[in-house]
């Protein structure tokens, strides 16, 4: 083999798996991702049944219920518009009511959110930031209401 | 006084470094050697005065001095000794001090047993070492002062976020620390390299036991934090694709890379830019972990602060130093003498081959983890990257990398026999057919991929064990022979052979775990009785206990394997006193398998939320990561690499014909 082959066959090969690499990020940015949205943005926006999304906000106080076989529903809302979401299994150490919740999931014809993973904080200081992010477009955050929200820590 | 000591001490190792950031370069400049000298005994200095702050403030700690700011916020009277060890670290200042202290430690490593560099290299090296450490202390002192006074002193603290008290915290920050900031030693070779406008074998052979070390304790700290995330947060995950972890893979990778190819570089003086590039992007990465972690940017667990100032301080530092370092790099490394070029198909071909496909690897999760960032800050559109993404992308390049891997060390330098190599892997590839069959008689075809991953995991450890068994000549010379070559193999062979086992042992665990996982989630009352595929758990009861700062509920399980006892599991829930709790998990080894179980919250009947996972080689993914790492220990300790084993002579000799 040449010199020039050899290079060949090298930034051939690294071309190769480039491109595959290209072509797999891209194929999986357009199934795998999904977008966070408001309460109120869930409301306006009209997002088809089936649609895989992340929601945030505060936990309505005096929505949760729990069913049996460890169902829950409880609504979400940012203070303007709330979402009713479902979920069955455990819910997180710190999942209370008034206070933040992310959850994703996918909407039903009804509007009904069918949650499958629900987030809460994990320490009393900390407020996820998209439910923050969510309160403040509605106009319900409060700057200092939550005054050590430079606290930390969730999953 | 402590606290202000603390303080003082960091001071003056920040004006140390700023001298040790220019009086050696000026020496190297002029070959002044007073100078270049002079940089060994200020890293010592620096060192010892950053040990002393770090020192100042742990002291502060134990002593629960509730008058400095951190201590107050981050941890209370009541907490158990160790505790007030570790939340030293526990929190944004603290955290920033060890990063700090490890930097310090290691120049003061390079400065101390760094003899056989020559003079000016070394002189640089501290150099540049001494600008990161400037960076960092200046931003410690201006916008994260750990040693910052409170008055009137608050009488009691605010208590250690209770995630955080665990024996985790005491040993992941520490190891992950020891990895990231590792490297900046490879980063610091690179950048005086670069401007020495002089690179040869001998760099890589210095710069590659710091490479190693700084992996080995990379990939513990990896390891030990998806263990420490896989019994606290109670559910059982071992890798979430989050961003923070995310943010410690990506130097691995790149680290991974990089010392491959140092390989080729010392023993082919070939791939000397390359080599360059990636000592500078594992660092960059290694900076980059630390902005999207220290920033706030992400919120998790890890995200202590969310101080803009802060995130500000540490993106300029990133410019700085990894847009610095690029630009040196474009205009010195054409300077440079390139390499040779060499065949396809030889040892350094399946390295580059290694190169390409671990640094596309990392490509992948950059994009994943930084393009959410780059799209909300310029669409304001919030999206989550999660398992998916990295399952479509990263999983298939990780793969045909793991099948190419036995190979490897079977071909020869220069010229290798692709053919040859295949049929030495005869048996490893039977191996393998053997389990994908087995894996399917068991399977029943429920999982068309697991199968083969598990066969490509046996195929990786038949492989390693093929380059063994090919280098020692066992089951073709004389025992008393293999003992002979056995003994005068390499160190590094052996440890490459025992790092590519413990890959695949790790593949091996996360394959059966992710496919055969069994799980339970269910309320249950005292005296019920819940199954997992062979293993039946019965509901004693609660009871409830004290601990030095928490209360705690236990839910009580008795574990019986067909029928027969083999033990009790209890999971609590923590109430700390700040309020907040926690679930410990119950965890039960059988083999290399696991039982799981973390308790819920009780229902409205009564009744108890728990959750049961039966875990099937769980320990495999973190053993994996313990034998790995003995690999790089074994390839650490070879001859060659050890501070001040002779260079040997005549490495041109070995240099290509072309």
């Amino acid at each position: 083999m040449t010199r020039k082959q050899r290079r060949l066959v090298l930034i051939g090969g690294c071309g190769v798996v480039l491109a595959a690499a290209v072509a797999l990020v891209l194929s999986a940015m357009s199934n795998s991702i999904v977008f966070f949205r408001s309460p109120s943005e869930i409301a306006t926006e009209q997002l088809a049944p089936g649609t895989r999304v992340r929601i945030g906000g505060l936990v309505e106080p005096g929505s949760v219920k729990r069913g049996d076989d460890l169902r829950i529903s409880f609504k979400v809302t940012d203070g303007k518009h709330d979402i009713p979401v479902r979920y069955q299994g455990l819910v997180p150490d710190l999942f209370r009511e008034g206070q933040g919740v992310v959850a994703e999931g996918v909407i039903e014809p009804g509007g009904l959110f069918q949650a499958d993973t629900v987030l809460a904080k994990h320490d009393e200081r900390y407020m996820p930031r998209e439910v923050v992010e969510a309160l403040k477009k509605s106009g319900r955050w409060k700057e200092g209401a939550i005054e050590t929200a430079k606290g930390t820590a969730a999953r | 006084m402590i606290p202000e000591l603390g303080h003082y001490a960091l001071v003056l190792a920040l004006a140390l470094a700023l001298v040790q950031s220019v009086a050696p370069v000026v020496g190297a400049r002029t070959g002044d050697g007073v100078l270049m000298r002079l940089a060994n005994s200020t890293a010592l200095m620096q060192f010892l005065f950053v040990a002393l702050s770090f020192a100042a403030l742990t002291a502060c700690y134990v002593r629960s001095d509730f008058s400095v700011a951190t201590v107050y916020e981050n941890s209370h009277s009541m907490m158990p000794l160790i505790y007030k060890f570790t939340s030293v670290w526990g929190n944004h200042e603290g955290s920033m001090l060890l990063w700090v202290l490890i930097l310090a430690l290691f120049g003061a490593l390079v400065a101390a047993f760094g003899v056989n560099l020559p003079m000016s290299l070394k002189a640089l090296v501290l150099a540049v070492q001494s600008w990161i450490a400037s960076a960092f202390y200046l931003f410690i002192l201006l916008t994260s002062n750990p040693f910052l006074r409170l008055n009137p002193a608050p009488f009691e603290g605010r208590d250690l976020n209770p995630v955080l008290q665990d024996i985790g915290l005491a040993i992941h920050p520490p190891l992950l620390y020891l990895g990231y900031v590792g490297f900046s030693i490879a980063f610091s070779f690179a950048i005086a390299a670069l401007i020495d406008g002089r690179i040869d074998a001998a760099w890589a052979r210095w710069v590659r036991p710091w490479t190693l070390a700084a992996w080995m304790f990379l990939t513990l700290g990896i390891a030990m934090g998806s263990y420490w995330a896989y019994y606290e947060l109670g559910w059982g995950g071992f890798w979430f694709w989050d961003p923070v972890e995310n943010a410690s893979l990506m130097p691995w990778l790149a680290g991974t890379a990089l010392l491959h190819s140092a390989v080729v570089m010392e023993k082919r003086n070939a791939l000397k830019i390359w080599t360059i590039l990636l000592a500078i992007l594992t660092f960059s990465l290694s900076l980059i972990g630390t902005f999207l972690v220290r920033s706030g940017v992400l919120t998790s667990v890890h995200a202590f602060a969310t101080d803009p100032r802060r995130g500000i301080f540490i993106l300029a530092i990133l410019v700085l130093f990894i847009g610095g370092a690029l630009m040196l790099f474009a205009w010195r490394a054409p300077l440079l003498k390139q390499g040779g070029l060499f065949a396809p198909v030889s040892r350094e071909g399946a390295l580059v081959l290694n190169n390409l496909f671990l640094t596309t690897a990392c490509l992948t999760v950059v994009v994943g983890t930084l393009y959410p960032l780059g799209l909300e800050a310029l669409t304001g559109a919030k999206i989550s990257v999660g398992p998916p993404f990295f399952n479509l992308t990263f999983v298939p390049l990780f793969v045909p990398l793991m099948c190419a891997m036995p190979f490897g060390p079977l071909l020869a330098w220069k010229r290798g026999d692709l053919l040859g190599a295949a049929q030495r892997l005869m048996t490893a590839f039977g191996v393998a057919l053997v389990t994908v069959a087995v894996g399917f008689a068991i399977a029943g075809g429920k999982s068309v991929l697991a199968p083969f991953g598990i066969g490509l995991a046996f195929f990786v450890m038949a492989g390693a064990i093929t380059d063994l068994i090919e280098r020692t000549g066992l089951f073709r010379v004389p025992l008393a022979t293999v003992r002979l070559r056995a003994g005068g193999l390499p160190r590094s062979a052996w440890g490459t052979a025992v790092a590519h086992f413990g890959l695949a042992m790790t593949l091996l665990g996360i394959v059966c775990v992710t496919n055969w996982s069994t799980e339970r989630i269910v309320a249950v009352k005292p005296g019920q009785t819940i199954a997992l595929p062979g293993y039946d758990f019965t509901f004693d009861g609660m009871d409830q206990r004290r601990g030095p700062n928490f209360t705690a509920v236990g839910g009580r399980f008795t574990v019986r394997e067909g029928g027969v006892a083999i033990g009790t599991m209890e999971s609590s829930r923590r109430t700390f006193i700040r309020g907040n709790t926690t679930t410990e998990s119950a965890l039960m080894t059988r083999g290399f398998s696991q039982l799981y179980l973390s308790l819920g919250e009780t229902q409205k009947n009564g009744a108890l939320g728990v959750r049961l996972y039966y875990k099937p080689l769980v320990l495999l993914i973190w053993l994996g990561a313990v034998v790995m790492m003995l690999g790089g220990a074994l390839s650490l300790s070879d001859r060659r690499l050890r501070v001040g084993a002779p260079k040997p002579a005549a490495r041109s000799r070995l240099q290509p014909a072309e």
